[in-house]
């Protein structure tokens, strides 16, 4: 839900075919499927999950556009005012540095972790026996909890009782939770050390299934390993690059959190990204009114990017990447 | 085949970048507070202390361990029932009724889940269920069903129809045909979402802290958090938290690891 990327896979695919029949022609299939009646029983099995579906996240992404245009302190009543949290929240300067702290979260943690998972992939998609357990426990971060990574790696950099400090490396002797600009090198690596297995594993998956033959004819072609990977492996791994991708994004909007645990939005306002501000600013500022216009940011960014970057990978692909599930 | 020598280093590198944190949590939490304030943070003691576990056990560890686990079992089991009938109906039905009904659900996979604590918030208090651990299980349930739903149709859709077919010959029902047909087939998908779903539910964060308020209610992720505030000179103390807290999904990662990955890695390989 709020960790690993899965739960934001973006984008409706249209699916061509008619449900309920795998393959055949599309047309034949469809004209049948249109005379279907209806089964009750099929309405019945269904709506258990409709429902809750539709009260429990339907209704609160709704609801949180109308509550956009009321105030609330989270415990008395809720009173329309109409656009009065919403010239709060656009005029605040944390909401404007927590959206331009958010979007350099998404391009840091994308550049960062893109090419390191690629390789990572790469090397671990290799059929020696090794591989499958240096798999098993690089896969290990994935399990914590983003509270308990938090408060490990709170402990680690501490500056006086911290792995640093026990090495005895300079460099790496510093403050690094309680300076501006080292935090953000200490969350992007941290963050990196949480998802990096993670989309390591669907590069791996990818390049599995890259047929041996394309590597085989290279090789009798006189290509080296480097040149192997930059016109086979890169390119076949194009549509993996799109999901990854568009995980990433959508899910650096929900890194909450890690950084709450661990900076709390710190030192100063340094890390307090828009989705930290929201939850601040609704639940410790009582400005319920006005994190929901806060929300509806998120919402409309995530969904942008989300498209933004199907769309860079062009349309039919992104719906043969969910076809293919 | 020449060998690749960058890869295997770059491999061997990560593999000690992605221990090194493991390593630190498990020497520290064996240290007394002595200890630890006196040696070198990078080694591991020579004296071995379980102090620290004990510490852990006695602060209330086991209720918090049972909120997560009835938590987790709350939500799962009612989350992969519905979403297996839920997919039967979706691929079963060749009706036009059915067609917003899956696009819905996809369009779930985008909705942030955060920006909906405000309303979630709202609603659970309406429904005079605030600080109760079913006021966990409800959101888990639904932001749940989406890739459920998912990953179930997809295994759906592979049954040959032949198979259904030859159960309406015999005149069995749509029910009957959903449990002693669908149920065993896709009984490896419905066990990838079950498991992975207990994942999300084990260490989720954001609900617990928006939605609890008593300590009696804390799961862990969020026990882990205050007792972090509360310890927070005793770091051996709460590294043996956050290694008891691990060891239920660790054990679980042990024994549904295939199920685990391909849960994870669902609708995004290929």
């Amino acid at each position: 839900m709020t960790s690993a990327g899965p739960a934001a896979i973006p984008a409706v695919p249209e699916r061509h075919r008619a449900p309920g029949h795998g393959g055949g022609p599309a047309s034949a299939t469809s004209v049948r499927v249109h005379k279907q009646r209806l089964h009750l029983s099929h309405v019945l099995f269904a709506l258990p999950a409709l429902l809750f579906f539709l009260v429990f996240a339907i209704l609160p992404l709704i609801g949180v556009l109308a509550l956009s245009f009321t105030s609330w302190n989270g415990i008395g009543a809720i009173e329309f005012t109409g656009l009065t949290s919403w010239t709060d929240a656009l005029t605040r300067e944390t909401t404007w540095r927590g959206l331009l702290l958010v979007l350099f979260m998404i391009v840091a943690t994308w550049l960062l972790q893109t090419p390191l998972s690629i390789l990572l992939g790469t090397f671990l998609a290799g059929q020696q026996r090794y591989r499958n357990v240096l798999a098993v426990m690089y896969f290990l971060p994935m399990l914590l909890s983003s509270a308990a990574i938090a408060i490990t790696f709170k402990s680690l950099l501490d500056p006086n009782f911290g792995v640093p400090a026990g090495l005895e490396l300079e460099f790496l002797q510093q403050n690094w939770l309680g300076d501006s600009t080292l935090v953000w090198v200490a969350l992007l690596v941290i963050i990196a050390w949480q998802f990096i297995p993670f989309h390591t594993l669907i590069y791996q998956g990818a390049v599995r299934q890259i047929p041996q033959t394309m590597y085989e004819a290279a090789q009798i072609d006189g290509a080296g390993r480097v040149r192997q990977f930059f016109s086979i492996t890169l390119p076949q791994l194009k549509y993996t690059l799109i999901t990854s991708s568009t995980l990433m994004v959508v899910g650096a909007l929900t890194y909450f959190d890690i950084i709450f645990v661990l900076t709390q939005g710190g030192p100063g306002k340094s890390t307090r990204i828009l989705p930290l501000d929201m939850y601040l600013t609704g639940f410790r500022g009582n400005e319920m009114g006005v994190a929901s216009s806060l929300a509806v940011i998120l919402v409309v960014i995530g969904l942008g990017l989300a498209l933004g970057v199907q769309r860079l990978g062009g349309k039919s692909s992104s719906a043969s990447q969910l076809e293919g599930a | 085949m020449k060998r690749n020598w960058i890869g295997g280093a770059f491999g061997w590198i990560w593999l000690v970048i992605a221990l090194l944190p493991i390593y630190f949590v498990a020497i520290t939490s064996l240290k007394s507070i002595n200890t630890y304030f006196g040696s070198n943070p990078a080694l591991p003691s020579p004296v071995v202390a379980v102090e620290n576990f004990v510490a852990v056990l006695e602060a209330d560890f086991t209720m918090y361990l049972l909120n997560s686990v009835l938590v987790a079992l709350g939500t799962v089991i009612p989350l992969v029932a519905m979403a297996f009938m839920a997919s039967f109906s979706i691929v079963r039905s060749g009706h036009r009724f059915f067609g917003p009904v899956r696009s819905l659900f996809l369009l779930g996979l985008a909705i942030p889940v955060q920006a909906t604590i405000v309303p979630i918030y709202l609603l659970i208090i309406r429904m005079h269920m605030y600080d109760s651990l079913v006021a966990l299980m409800l959101p888990g349930i639904a932001f749940g069903l989406p890739l459920s739903v998912l990953i179930i149709a997809n295994a759906l859709r592979d049954v040959p129809k032949e198979l259904f077919e030859a159960m309406d010959i015999d005149g069995c029902t749509e029910w009957q045909k959903m449990w002693r047909l669908a149920l065993p087939i896709c009984q490896p998908a419905i066990v990838t979402v079950a498991v992975y779903q207990a994942l999300m539910s084990w260490n989720g964060f954001l609900f617990p802290l928006i939605l609890t308020q008593s300590p009696d209610k804390r799961t862990l992720p969020l026990a882990l958090w205050s007792f972090q505030g509360e310890y927070a000179t005793n770091v051996p103390v709460v590294m043996a938290a956050v290694i008891l807290s691990s060891i239920p999904i660790i054990v679980l990662y042990a024994f549904g690891r295939r199920y685990l990955v391909s849960g994870m890695t669902a609708g995004s390989s290929k």
